[in-house]
């Protein structure tokens, strides 16, 4: 076996629209893009349901996964020579940022509420198990591929490492908001990357920013904030992310129940019994569940058929406000109206709130577990950012939460329980569906 | 659905009476989901150990339908967050059927909200890394949580202590 990196002949290029062109000059790293395990990622789609709002989202994890690669390329160039920075640590760093989402399964955040996994224990489990990924990261050492898999986790000793790929200003984060505004075709999500890099410096602790980039990393927060309300928390798409969670829900309780289906999910055995091999979870992409939906619009279950067919053909769920008012006043007389008209409740009234969403926005500190955003002043001591920018100051203190009810608006017009569905409707009216300014 | 995991929290916090800290509230829903209290929070390794973001959102969510108050207090240099729930918290869980058990829940947030956020941060730590052997468990504290200072002794004392949680789950 060949020990260690060596060096490409050549330099290998990938054009990408986001950085125009992403550089591989390490063998290590050229070998795991070309692992089957990282070739998988080109199978699921970056924002998962997003695309049913913004037909342009159709971009995969595998050229997110590429471009946080390219932007932890770049920071390396920049910390080079540097106080606090080794560069014995940069494959290490650049290998983590390139694995960092390999256990992403398809849409993996309802996935995950369902069947409760977690795509992280996954990408633990890819590196450090007998895979193509594990054969090439053993190339450096033994344990090289469990360093890669602590510093994805958090909890490498070396903070400044797992600064760069997790905390509130990294290459994550910098790559996913360029590149979908980019997909999604919307004009926020664009700051000023290279200015960013350009002040970005090593610490022992985390990776800070020079005062003098302060502007830029406004801009930074601003388009994490506008992202996060326009596209992220886009209210279609959490519509199309409850059916698509309410399918994996019925197919579990049939599955239980022992339906007979007409199409038997196989590729789901393993989840429903809560021991699903690693080989068997790295066969299912998005084409596979896709696969099922499509046939399963033909399930005599009539949960199943009518939840398929929407999500294929789009007919989503329309959505009211919900709060406290609603909690207290309407929530149970609301499912009993349903349950009395046939329509099941537990599948076809669903709530979703904002901590259902796998983003956040900018957290200035005070007791939180998060590590703010530093500024480097020029007196050399560091000061978090919301205590030097206005901006960002008045962002911070924004409310994050949201909660809608979500159900299907049209069978309330159809023939059949028209008093008790007027009764819905009435209630259903008012909360009307208050949109975020723009969406 | 979303609701039954909010009223979870609403329950949690009316066992405890009320929680000072973000972060002991943190460690106490890890804590209780180790010991097989049925929560579903999300939790990956950050600054002070274990730490879920969805948690975090769905106080603030709490916060904003008025189920439970969050009381900012000013420390020596910083702030400090007390937890409790409202009237409304308590007439809505009191509606909600919720499959919550009670009595062991109520024991084991009792047995934590006793314990100072530093201790339980050492023993969520601890009970993060409990697929690893209890040499390398400790290695990973000193390592992880230098600037803690944790002794031997307070290592000791949280397997002790981990040990009489695992009791009552």
């Amino acid at each position: 076996m060949v020990t260690g990196n060596r060096k490409l002949e050549e330099e290998k290029v990938f054009k990408d629209p986001v950085h125009r062109y992403i550089h591989v000059r390490d063998e290590l790293i050229w070998d795991l893009i070309g692992t089957k395990e990282f070739q998988r990622l080109r199978r699921i789609r970056q924002l998962g349901t997003t695309f049913l709002t913004f037909h342009g989202a159709e971009h995969t994890r595998f050229n997110h996964s590429l471009g946080v690669y390219e932007i932890m390329r770049r920071i390396i160039d920049v910390f080079e020579g540097r106080p606090h920075w080794s560069d014995d640590e940069r494959l290490l760093c650049l290998s983590a940022a390139l694995l960092h989402d390999i256990g992403h399964g398809p849409f993996s955040h309802s996935f995950e509420k369902v069947f409760d996994t977690d795509h992280e224990w996954w990408t633990r489990k890819i590196i450090v198990s007998d895979t193509e990924v594990n054969h090439v990261l053993r190339r450096m050492g033994e344990d090289f591929p469990q360093k890669v898999a602590d510093v994805i986790e958090k909890t490498y000793p070396n903070k400044l490492v797992v600064s760069l790929i997790s905390s509130q200003i990294d290459a994550d984060r910098m790559d996913y908001l360029q590149r979908d505004a980019f997909y999604t075709g919307v004009s926020y999500g664009h700051f000023d990357m290279e200015r960013i890099l350009r002040v970005m410096r090593p610490t022992e602790e985390q990776a800070v920013i020079k005062y003098t980039g302060m502007h830029a990393v406004e801009d930074y927060i601003m388009s994490r904030y506008q992202m996060y309300w326009q596209v992220y928390f886009h209210p279609v798409t959490r519509s199309a992310e409850v059916i698509l969670s309410k399918i994996l829900q019925r197919v579990k309780m049939l599955r239980l129940e022992g339906y007979s289906f007409k199409q038997f999910p196989h590729h789901f055995e393993g989840f429903f019994e809560d021991n699903l091999p690693l080989s068997e979870y790295l066969k299912l992409d998005e084409s596979v569940v896709m696969f099922y939906f499509h046939c399963w619009t033909e399930e005599e279950d009539p949960i199943l058929r009518d939840l398929c067919t929407r999500f294929m053909n789009r007919r989503l769920f329309k959505y009211v406000e919900f709060d406290q008012d609603f909690v207290m006043n309407d929530w149970m007389k609301l499912q009993e109206l349903f349950l009395e008209v046939g329509i099941h409740p537990d599948y076809y009234l669903v709530i979703d709130s904002s901590s259902d969403l796998p983003y956040d926005f900018y957290r200035p500190g005070e007791e939180e577990e998060r590590i703010p955003i530093h500024l480097l002043m020029p007196d050399r001591k560091l000061r978090e950012l919301s205590r030097e920018s206005d901006i960002v100051e008045a962002i911070s203190g924004k409310k994050r939460t949201d909660h809608k009810l979500y159900y299907p608006a049209e069978w309330l017009d159809t023939p059949g329980h028209e008093r008790e569905k007027q009764q819905i409707k009435d209630i259903l009216q008012a909360h009307p569906g208050k949109r975020e300014p723009g969406l | 659905m979303v609701l039954p995991e909010h009223a979870k929290i609403i329950a949690l916090l009316k066992d405890a009476g009320e929680i000072v800290g973000r972060k002991k509230l943190q460690k106490i829903v890890y804590i209780g989901k180790k010991m097989k209290l049925p929560l579903q929070e999300k939790y990956t390794f950050h600054v002070y150990g274990p730490y879920s973001e969805e948690l975090t959102l769905r106080v603030e969510e709490l916060c904003s339908l008025g189920f439970v108050t969050e009381t900012k207090e000013k420390k020596a240099g910083y702030s400090q967050y007390r937890y409790k729930i409202t009237k409304n918290g308590e007439s809505f869980i009191e509606k909600f059927p919720l499959t919550w058990p009670r009595e062991q829940a109520s024991t084991i947030v009792h047995q934590l909200n006793g314990h100072s956020s530093k201790f339980l941060e050492l023993v969520s730590t601890m009970l993060y890394f409990d697929e690893l052997p209890k040499p390398e468990v400790k290695e990973k504290v000193f390592t992880l949580k230098k600037s803690q200072n944790y002794t031997e002794q307070d290592i000791q004392e949280a397997w002790e202590f981990i040990e009489s949680l695992n009791h009552l789950s």
